[in-house]
């Protein structure tokens, strides 16, 4: 129990550091501390889905496009808490109707269909605007400095590790834990396989929705290359399997030193930037399938048990 | 009458695994399904728990209603509920949790924590290692997990798939002594199992398969002194040999 309490304690002291941020760091340090919040919901919403499923899916930036899309459509209309509610209600909708459609798919056919899923989405966003409304590109004129977006956004991080915790304390996490180990005895054990996965996967893109409709006034011109840029669905699963996309605070951790050196990578070698993208890629998988909580555990326990012997 | 199958045919392909199979089961009642290897015994309980798709012209019926076309875990929800060949456990959880996942039907809910002290009553050994992860247990401790993780659904009607495929004789003894107590509170047990003789002695009735056909029926005692179950399974005397 007290560990408990002090763990919650200690959870609200970290919250509170950072939500002073703002007060201590200037605009380059808080445009960063954005862009890390925006992958810690990321990250984590994504292997809320795909940790325990393992089905990989690259259809992150799908969610997160429309998010911000919604609020350049929606911005100058409708009052911002509507919009953020237009924009989850979107992303929602298209994640059922998606997760019904697709999640029947096994492994590699699935990773393809999302991939595919973030080009459909940003073509047709595309074609409608040049062919229908005859304007691509939009304004975000939204009264939200940095910090503002920033506060938004470590709130929805906060919320979407809560709402991971909580999942694993439920049946419906064990339940999803089993789908993803035995599919046919889940099925055995009475879990309905579709229903739930569809579930965590609509939870899993509207907090990812919520992440591009919050962060979106950051770039006040949008058009679909922007915010349906592919390399935002590699930076997540990147980041979520280097900390663990099974654990709790895997993906959180994953995100931290990835952001740091991407950010080093894109400001010293804009050019050669993807080149260093895909060959992190390739080595995370390599060298920590299980991601580096795990390989830490492991570690510790074969020194404790040389310790021992 | 409780479990009505008639007619039910299953195909892999051009394979006819299961042809026309017609049996019924009572309430309370156990049944032990006999055959040999790829007689089609493991089909025959696969498509009655919705695993595996039945032919056409198949009827599946739970006290009149139909089961075939719903999905796994809508039947059992019906209080149908399979343990599969090789066990069917979740090797990565711990014993209580594989508990705790049984009980995830709706029908579970409800008496959820008695059902548990049953099942531990059950299975004293599983009590004593509710902790243990269960991939680290032996196949009859995990055998015993598979039918908690079964019986927590609170079903009427259990199916098991060789609950004795690779078990040391004293464990299956065991084993056989826990499924008389299963059967004595009530439920009724569809069972495919290579071990006739204990089986028989468990069972009130019983089918023979061969070659994807129903070939015989009759009370345990029956087929018993069956001959062709004799020759087959009990080591009785053998068919005179073909000069």
């Amino acid at each position: 129990m007290t560990r408990t309490v002090l763990f919650a304690i200690a959870i609200l002291a970290g919250l509170a550091i950072l939500a002073l941020a703002p007060a201590f760091l200037g605009e380059y340090g808080l445009g960063f501390m954005v862009s890390l919040m925006s992958y810690v919901t990321l990250a984590t919403a994504w292997a809320m889905f795909s940790g325990p499923t393992r089905y990989i899916s690259l259809a992150t930036v799908a969610f997160f496009g429309i998010g911000a899309y919604t609020v350049a459509v929606f911005n100058e209309t409708l009052p911002y808490p509507f919009v953020l509610i237009v924009a989850i209600s979107i992303g929602a909708l298209l994640a059922t109707f998606v997760g019904f459609a697709t999640l029947r798919l096994a492994g590699v056919y699935f990773v393809i269909f999302s991939f595919g899923l973030a080009e459909l989405v940003r073509q047709l966003i595309t074609w409608f605007e040049v062919n229908i409304t005859g304007t691509l590109g939009r304004y975000i004129f939204l009264p939200f400095e940095t910090r503002h977006i920033y506060w938004q956004l470590l709130a929805l991080a906060a919320v979407t590790i809560g709402i991971g915790f909580w999942i694993r304390q439920t049946r419906l996490g064990l339940a999803l834990k089993v789908i993803g180990d035995d599919e046919l005895v889940a099925a055995h054990s009475g879990i309905a396989l579709a229903r739930t996965k569809v579930l965590l996967f609509v939870l899993s893109a509207s907090l990812m929705t919520l992440a591009g409709a919050i962060q979106s006034p950051r770039w006040v011109y949008i058009e679909p290359a922007i915010v349906f840029n592919p390399t935002i669905s590699f930076l997540t699963v990147i980041m979520a399997l280097l900390g663990g996309a099974t654990r709790l605070w895997g993906p959180a951790l994953g995100v931290i030193p990835l952001m740091i050196l991407f950010e080093w990578l894109s400001a010293s070698f804009p050019d050669h930037f993807s080149i260093f993208l895909g060959a992190m890629f390739i080595l995370i998988v390599f060298l920590l399938p299980k991601g580096v909580l795990s390989a830490v555990e492991t570690r510790l326990a074969r020194l404790k048990r040389e310790a021992n012997a | 009458m409780m479990l009505d199958i008639r007619n039910l045919s299953i195909r892999y392909g051009a394979h006819l695994a299961l042809d026309n199979a017609t049996l019924n089961t009572r309430k309370g009642e156990t049944l032990a399904i006999l055959g040999a290897n790829g007689a089609g015994k493991s089909s025959l309980l696969k498509a009655i728990a919705g695993i595996v798709p039945a032919a056409p012209g198949s009827s599946v019926k739970l006290d009149g209603e139909e089961l075939l076309g719903l999905q796994p875990h809508e039947i059992v929800e019906r209080g149908v509920i399979a343990v599969p060949e090789g066990r069917g456990v979740f090797g990565a959880m711990s014993v209580e949790e594989n508990l705790l996942l049984g009980a995830n039907p709706k029908r579970a809910r409800q008496g959820e924590l008695t059902r548990k002290s049953e099942v531990y009553d059950l299975f004293p050994r599983l009590a004593e290692r509710r902790a243990q992860l269960v991939q680290t247990m032996s196949g009859g401790e995990q055998q015993m997990v598979a039918m908690g993780r079964a019986l927590m659904s609170r079903p009427d009607l259990l199916l098991l798939d060789e609950p004795s495929l690779g078990l040391a004789p004293i464990v299956i003894g065991q084993m056989f002594k826990t499924l008389k107590r299963i059967k004595d509170a009530g439920l009724s047990i569809l069972m495919v199992e290579q071990n006739v003789s204990a089986s028989l002695k468990l069972a009130d009735r019983g089918y023979l398969v061969e070659a994807g056909r129903i070939v015989g029926t009759g009370t345990a005692s029956e087929l018993k002194s069956n001959d062709a179950v004799q020759r087959a399974f009990l080591g009785g005397p053998a068919a005179p040999a073909l000069s």
